[in-house]
């Protein structure tokens, strides 16, 4: 087990090394940020002193120097829009996205997971066509034209919901379902396959071999060893909707990191999005460690051989 | 004395691309099997032992289904039993063991857990009594120290012991049938040996009735009273291991001893000659006819009935009536 987190650590390391170079250069192409300030009338002179305000006319080996060296104190460098840290920025909108994220996995987790059981112990039945259904729209239709038709439905038509902000369940909704809607496909697709290899197996027949209600087959023995590849992706979904809702958090004006996000790109604040994207990588790290904990937890085979 | 099993005129077809094509895995089959009697059902590698023996049990796969014939077990007709009256019978009184050890256990669940799951649903069984019942079961397929074993995992096990761990699932019920589908083709040798042993043992122990598929003749004369040989969905030759290893009246049954195989031998029957049939285009009159040395010119037109001799041995075959039983399988006399 020591071992193992040692590897996974060094493993993690250097994906985050690799990520944190890709956002750096990335978010240098998208143009130089002082111009966006640039009034008709500015001075060079001016825009200058900004940028070596800003730290952007040194060269960039010593850029990113600077911006490793913000990662690895946990400040993430200060904000050019907000002049503050951009970990501050961060931690301030975390509990919104993350009352947002969670209620849309839990909107997944409730359409995808039972309605990839039924698909799947009921192949091409009514219930599996429903859940293809289901499936497909999931992946086509994009969320943001869920929501705004969401929005036209319940708010306007209907006046049931706000149309934006935060407050009690009644603004969630929309948004949740709007988030959650896509991964709340991916999750169905991948539980019915899954659900699918494990009812081919010998030890499912076996298991119906005993006699044993059909509730304890699938429920038990089939669900179980399903659930594996399920938990990686749903941990995945989790860290995507807490750190890149980008759209939905905008159609809702929702105030999380998403939102965020989107602020950093247009404005061309590089140290707010180099911040969140590595935030972002952190976190994947993290889910991917405690995922790899959880199987261990779950599967025999992993907890006593490593 | 009635049969425990008798099985007459099953027929259990898969139908595939929408009901255009229909495949008669098991086309008219008939047997029976008394108490503390053992059947070998043995034929080549997709004449439909699987289908039937899934037919008794009532687990066939969705595409499959009886499309006619009785199975009577114990005096009760299973065929018009709902899932959930088979699935107590299941769990009691028919019990299976499949092919391939490794894949039969789950996983995720300890042995403990596994072998108590019958007497858990069906007696309700609960605590120390369960515990001491797992034990019993794990000790009478002799796993070493059972009361330790039983908290391991499957992977923690080697093939023939898990192999004699479903064997303990089989027995947990209690059954009065218990079907082996070529239990030990993925065993090695001395393990199959000792897993056959323990079959015998556990048969002499509670006169349970087994019906044991393989595609080894040698297990045969070693496990089984009986043997069915089955072609292309039906049994071609039906009688006492005795007989039909002295001399068997169906060319096909001979053809299958001229290849005989040693126990513990993975080959499966290709020694014969030409192809197995397929299913779903069989030919016409007897199916064997394009294989067979003795073939006369009406096998290729009429099926042969079913004819009886004395022993309750049944052959269908147009010339085994006319001639006595033989023991070689001539290749040139075609
Ligand atoms: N799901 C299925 N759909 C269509 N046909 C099938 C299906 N499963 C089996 N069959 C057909 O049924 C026939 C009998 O299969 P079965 O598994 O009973 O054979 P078997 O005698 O057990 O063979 P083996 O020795 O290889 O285990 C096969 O010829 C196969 O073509
Ligand atoms: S009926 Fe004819 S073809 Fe069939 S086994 Fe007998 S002799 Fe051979
Ligand atoms: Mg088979």
């Amino acid at each position: 087990m020591g071992q193992f987190i040692v590897r996974r650590t060094l493993y993690a390391i250097a994906t985050l090394f690799i990520l944190s170079l890709t956002i750096f250069l990335v978010v240098r192409l998208t143009g130089d940020p002082v111009t966006l300030l640039a009034e008709p009338g500015a001075q060079e002179e001016d825009l200058a002193v900004i940028r070596k305000d800003w730290g952007l006319d040194r060269p960039l080996p010593v850029q990113y120097a600077a911006f490793v060296k913000n990662v690895l104190t946990g400040e993430l460098g200060q904000s050019f829009n907000y002049e503050m840290p951009v970990s501050t920025l961060y931690f301030q909108r975390l509990p919104n996205s993350l009352e947002l994220a969670l209620a849309a996995t839990l909107i997944s987790f409730l359409i995808g997971i039972p309605t990839g059981i039924i698909s799947a112990v009921r192949v091409n039945s009514v219930w599996d066509h429903v859940g293809k259904t289901v499936a497909l729209l999931g992946l086509s239709v994009p969320g943001f034209w869920l929501g705004l038709v969401m929005i036209l439905i319940f708010s306007v038509w209907l006046g049931w919901l706000p149309t934006s902000g935060q407050g009690g369940w009644r603004n969630l909704i929309m948004p949740a379902v709007a988030l959650g809607w896509y991964f709340a496909a991916s999750l169905l697709r991948l539980t019915r396959s899954s659900m699918l290899e494990v009812l081919r197996s010998e030890y499912i027949k076996l298991a119906r071999l005993k006699g044993l209600p059909a509730f304890a087959v699938i429920a038990v023995h089939a669900f179980k060893n399903a659930l594996i590849p399920v938990l990686t992706l749903a941990g995945i979904n989790l860290v995507i909707m807490l750190n890149a809702a980008v759209i939905i958090e905008v159609i809702f004006a929702w105030p999380g990191i998403g939102r965020l996000l989107y602020e950093g790109i247009f404005q061309r604040d590089f140290p707010l999005v180099q911040g969140i994207v590595m935030e972002a990588g952190v976190m994947i790290v993290v889910i991917n460690l405690l995922v790899d904990i959880l199987y261990a937890y779950i599967d025999p085979r992993i907890r006593l051989t490593r | 004395m009635t049969p425990l099993l008798e099985v007459s005129g099953l027929r259990t077809h898969f139908t595939s691309f929408g009901g255009t094509r229909i495949v008669k895995a098991v086309d008219g089959i008939s047997f029976t099997l008394n108490e503390g009697e053992t059947l070998g059902l043995i034929g080549e590698s997709g004449c439909g032992k699987t289908t039937t023996c899934l037919s008794i049990v009532g687990l066939l796969p969705t595409a499959a289904r009886i499309a006619g014939g009785r199975i009577t077990f114990g005096g009760q007709e299973l065929t018009e039993k709902t899932s959930r009256e088979m699935r107590r019978i299941r769990g009691r009184s028919i019990a299976m063991i499949l092919q391939d050890p490794m894949a039969s256990l789950n996983p995720l669940f300890s042995i403990y857990r596994q072998v108590a799951e019958p007497a858990y649903y069906h007696q309700a069984m609960r605590g120390r009594t369960l515990r001491r019942r797992v034990q019993d079961l794990l000790a009478a397929v002799r796993i070493p120290s059972p009361a330790q074993r039983m908290r391991d995992y499957p992977h923690q096990m080697s093939g023939g012991m898990r192999q004699r761990i479903v064997g303990a699932i089989a027995l947990a019920g209690g059954p009065k049938l218990i079907i082996a589908d070529e239990p030990t083709t993925n065993l090695d040798v001395t393990i199959q040996a000792q897993y056959l042993d323990l079959l015998k043992d556990i048969q002499r122990d509670t006169g349970v009735a087994i019906i044991f598929v393989t595609h080894n003749l040698g297990i045969v004369a070693r496990m089984c009273d009986r043997m069915a040989v089955m072609y292309a969905g039906k049994i071609v030759e039906h009688g006492s291991v005795r007989n039909l290893f002295n001399g068997a009246r169906h060319p096909y049954t001979r053809a299958l001893l001229g290849s005989i195989t040693r126990l513990g031998s993975k080959e499966p029957l290709y020694a014969i000659p030409g192809q197995p049939p397929n299913l779903a285009r069989l030919p016409s009159g007897c199916a064997f006819h394009p294989r067979c040395p003795d073939a006369v010119p009406r096998c290729s037109t009429e099926e042969p009935p079913e004819e009886g001799f004395d022993d309750g041995w049944t052959v269908s075959c147009w010339r085994a009536a006319a001639e006595p039983a033989r023991k070689e399988y001539d290749r040139t006399s075609a």
